[in-house]
């Protein structure tokens, strides 16, 4: 199997995204630049997380429209699986690749700290082997991660079964309480419609070992690239 | 063109006998440019006019030293052909004058010294001391200080994994934000700022240059007044996206061999870097500023020499290598410009509009720059205080409650979880333990990082406070089970032309210098920050130290949490109930007296190598050096961070609550299963080291005997709650 990591000026993220599909692939990914206009052939392709283009104007807003997303919209429509993790996922909110956007915390300061979340739904391709309603530990380290999308498109959203992950807590609440960033219905990552694309604030690439913290990140990337193979 | 009046070489800061000195290098007087750039190579912050005389005393060499002061930043071999390269630097005013944005270009400034080198960075750290809790400006300063550092790391992707922060009276005018960079390269890929060849092009990338920060560097050598505030438009903005792309343009093109030598411009701009960078190698530069990338229009040569635009490098590359470098450098969309030339004058001559605008002699400016031996007085050592000196508390537990959510114990949690600590990927110990810890990618080894001082310490003795700041940065370390390996030195003082003042300093570097030299454990870097008052009154003397280690093993790599129960836990070092100047007095008495513990260096490099050996040997479960607060603040962070309690027997000797909060030095938490105890007792009977049994870790409270049983929920309660409720308590003082 193959992927791809995207680098914009201002990724941060894709040195750690690149380790821990390694990791688990057993092969190096293509790390592809934002002026490129195509992509390898891929069976993965991951946004990793980071200050993309300094996120000036709009976080992602100027990601959005780099010659290399077109061709990543294309790729995903096609269905190539999409991987956006934090800044990725406010670029693919961007490129309309998936519904909703991240506004600003709700307290209004960047947050870094490991985060439980519930896993919703069975999109194999993606959870593999966490069971819906599992509790899984990613970090998040955002500043502007707070999910929202019109009553509508959450309606949608909700009723299509396009959520991935919620804030919770170790117990499995899921409330204001575990509310980290005020997310609408305490959302934390979702898919498009067609279920290739994954959108998801925390950062599962940062819990890949015991020496890091913890594990939950590394069986993450473990069944994704199982599911790919 | 303007006339040079007395009053405006005051203006400038310049004394009437440095003015002199400098009409007698010129032999004729200076235009406003040359005045201007006399008046920044000549300020306290590019000079070291007043402390100059006294850091020559501080050990720099160690076989492991690669390059010492006097460079951008420290270099330490760290074996395998690799280096770590640290630096700490302060941005006091600016940061007190904006908050934001001075943390910020604080952080910003430090990065550069540091990949200037050649150097990755790998951790950022802190140290930061602000007024008294209650004090109307201290939540607008935190709020915006912390927010800063965090805007600027966090996006240039640098985990920043620890640091320390102080609330004190002594800095309700006048905060400190002192901010570290660790970095690593390869040791045969070192960057110097040398110049050399003439005819090599100079080149000027990053930034461009406009009208901010004009005269940063005067401004950080002056003292504050009610007035300050005016000064905002000389702090410098920061546009971190800039300076990360700055950092992999530099580090790719230094994968070729195209530089010479390169120079970031911080404090003092254009000025500062290209004077260093001529001096340093005994050349001349001819620049045309014409050609100086520009935001504004209409710039004089006066405000572009001086500018201090961030994010910006000079370098002096091969002669051929310019498009090869040009190319690398327009990939990640930064301004190249070639904007002068290496020349064997000696001296550097600047033209603008095809006119010579200064034309100065480069040797004598940089190194007759002033140097003072200014008067000085000791501080004079308290008499200690004992268990006799203070009163027991009615209840020791409460007593704890308290001391656990008092300013500079309470959990600094609200700040770290603001910074991005884990990016990077090789963040193995968080912040919140005695140190940072980050692996060295894709190897086994990994860096402990660690700041440290005690302020009130170094007040009422500067030389023992100097020698602690040293030692604690050292016991930090070896907590983690890291060998400390070298130090930078962040030196914030107030004015020293004040001989109270100058005798702290004095003192403050005497004391240090003891340590380094007793724990091997020399001074790679440093800056100095003179003028901390405000209206006349002095911060706390503050020599912040910035403590680098190296972990042979990350596996060995140590913690503090108390890892389960029915462990043993003990104490490596000797209690002598030390009252002087400790929390428990200031917090629980309201009194600031008596000496500060007493420092005995062969104790603390003993008791240290044994708890090292005892680590590396896999002999520890936790391990905590005993610090602010006493052993048992440090027993109850331990069963905090592990969330196991522990049940403690603290011995008759000495008073409950001297035991409990003395701050006796050279002491460390351990803990041990207990079928290991009486093997580690034995080691340290062999090595000689004072080891007493404390307790055993378990249930869900700290008991201490008959004295004090205290829920980890209240005492979790009081630690985590107090900053967080600081900041939003009513009434904040936010613009």
């Amino acid at each position: 199997m193959k992927a791809a990591v995207i680098v914009f000026p201002g990724s941060n993220c894709d040195r750690d995204m690149k380790v821990a599909i390694e990791q688990s692939m057993g092969s190096t990914p293509a790390m592809v630049w934002h002026g490129d206009s195509e992509l390898p052939e891929t069976d993965l392709i991951a946004i990793p997380g980071g200050f993309s283009y300094g996120d000036y104007l709009r976080c992602g807003a100027i990601a959005g429209n780099s010659p290399i997303m077109r061709e990543v919209v294309k790729k995903a429509s096609e269905g190539v699986p999409v991987l956006a993790v934090c800044n990725g996922f406010q670029i693919a909110t961007e490129t309309g690749m998936l519904p909703g956007a991240l506004l600003r915390n709700a307290n209004q300061k960047f947050i870094c700290k490991d985060v439980d979340l519930q896993v919703v739904g069975r999109n194999e391709r993606f959870v593999g082997e966490f069971e819906n309603g599992q509790i899984v530990r990613f970090p998040v380290a955002h500043h502007d991660g707070n999910f929202y999308a019109d009553d509508e498109t959450l309606a949608r959203l909700e009723g299509e079964g396009q959520v991935a992950f919620r804030y919770a807590d170790s117990d499995g609440n899921v409330n204001d309480a575990t509310n980290i960033n005020g997310s609408r219905n305490n959302i934390a990552g979702i898919y498009n419609e067609a279920g290739n694309i994954l959108g998801l604030m925390p950062h599962p690439e940062r819990l890949i070992s015991e020496q890091l913290g913890g594990t939950d990140g590394k069986i993450f990337f473990d069944n994704l690239i199982n599911s790919l193979s | 063109m303007t006339e040079i009046t007395k009053e405006i070489v005051a203006e400038h800061g310049l004394s009437e006998s440095e003015y002199e000195l400098a009409l007698e290098i010129l032999g004729r007087t200076p235009n406003l440019t040359e005045l201007g750039i006399f008046s920044v190579m000549w300020s306290e912050h590019c000079s070291y006019k007043s402390s100059k005389k006294w850091l020559k005393t501080l050990p720099t060499e160690a076989p492991w030293v690669i390059c010492g002061p006097g460079e951008n930043a420290g270099v330490i071999d760290i074996g395998d052909g690799q280096a770590a390269i640290f630096k700490m630097e302060s941005h006091n005013h600016p940061s007190y004058i904006e908050p934001y944005q001075g943390a910020a270009t604080g952080v910003g400034g430090i990065l550069r010294d540091v990949f200037t080198m050649g150097a990755r960075p790998i951790a950022n750290m802190n140290a930061l001391r602000f007024g008294r809790p209650d004090h109307p400006k201290t939540r607008h300063l935190v709020s915006g200080v912390v927010a800063g550092i965090g805007g600027y790391g966090n996006c240039m992707g640098i985990p920043t994994v620890g640091g320390e922060t102080n609330f004190h009276e002594s800095y309700d005018g006048n905060i400190l934000v002192n901010a570290m960079t660790v970095g690593l390269a390869d040791t045969d890929n070192i960057f110097y700022s040398a110049a050399a060849g003439v005819g090599n092009p100079v080149v000027y990338v990053g930034s461009k240059t406009g009208r901010d920060g004009i005269h940063g560097a005067t401004m950080a050598s002056a003292e504050f007044d009610d007035d300050s505030e005016e000064k905002r438009p000389t702090v410098q903005v920061g546009d971190p996206f800039t300076e990360k792309l700055l950092l992999e343009a530099c580090l790719e093109l230094m994968a070729t061999d195209a530089i010479v030598a390169i120079q970031d411009m911080g404090a003092a701009g254009l000025t500062s870097s290209s004077f260093e960078m001529a001096d340093k190698g005994g050349v001349g530069i001819q620049l045309d500023l014409d050609n100086v990338p520009m935001r504004e229009e209409g710039m004089t040569p006066y405000e572009i020499m001086l500018s201090e635009s961030q994010e910006r490098m000079l370098m002096i590359l091969k002669p051929g290598r310019e498009e090869e470098a040009r190319a690398i450098f327009h990939k990640w969309e930064l301004d190249f410009a070639i904007i002068g030339k290496v020349t064997d004058t000696g001296r550097m001559v600047l033209t603008m509009h095809g006119d010579t605008v200064a034309d100065l002699p480069v040797a004598p400016l940089a190194d007759s720059a002033p140097e003072y031996d200014r008067p000085w007085v000791p501080t004079e050592r308290p008499a200690p205080l004992g268990a006799d000196d203070v009163a027991a508390p009615a209840d020791l537990g409460a007593t704890l409650v308290q001391m656990m959510g008092s300013a500079n114990i309470a959990s600094r949690k609200w700040i770290w979880e603001q910074y991005d600590h884990m990016v990077m990927g090789d963040t193995i110990q968080r912040p919140g333990g005695d140190a940072g810890v980050v692996r060295i990618h894709g190897t086994d080894k990994a860096l402990a990082v660690t700041t440290d001082c005690t302020p009130r310490y170094c007040y009422a003795h500067p030389e023992t406070g100097g020698a602690q700041a040293v030692v604690e940065t050292w016991r930090n370390l070896t907590a983690t089970g890291a060998k400390p390996l070298a130090i930078t030195d962040c030196m914030n003082f107030g004015n020293p032309q004040r001989p109270e003042i100058m005798g702290q300093f004095v003192g403050c570097i005497n004391g240090m210098r003891e340590a380094c030299v007793a724990l091997d454990y020399p001074v790679v870097s440093g800056n100095v920050s003179l003028y901390n008052e405000t209206n006349g009154t002095g911060i706390f003397p503050t020599p912040a130290i910035g403590g680098v280690g190296l972990l042979e093993k990350s596996e060995q790599m140590m913690t503090l949490a108390f890892k389960g129960a029915g462990e043993t836990i003990m104490v490596v070092g000797e209690t002598t109930g030390e009252m002087g100047q400790t929390i428990y007095l200031k917090e629980i008495e309201g009194r600031e007296e008596g000496a500060p513990p007493a420092i005995d260096l062969a104790k603390e490099r003993l008791n240290g190598d044994f708890v090292r050996s005892l680590i590396h040997g896999g002999d520890v479960t936790a391990c905590h050096d005993i610090a602010d607060g006493g052993l048992l603040v440090a027993i109850s962070e331990m069963a905090l961070a592990g969330n196991v309690g522990a049940d403690l027997d603290l011995g008759e000797a000495l008073p409950a609550h001297v035991a409990a909060f003395a701050e006796d030095q050279a002491r460390y938490v351990i803990t041990v299963s207990a079928d290991n105890v009486e093997a580690v007792t034995e080691k340290a009977k062999n090595a000689n080291v004072p080891l007493q049994i404390v307790g055993t870790t378990g249930h869900n409270e700290i008991k201490v005997g008959k004295s004090a049983s205290v829920s980890l929920h209240d005492i979790r309660s009081a630690h985590t709650n107090w900053l967080p409720g600081l900041m939003a308590a009513p009434g904040s003082d936010k613009e």
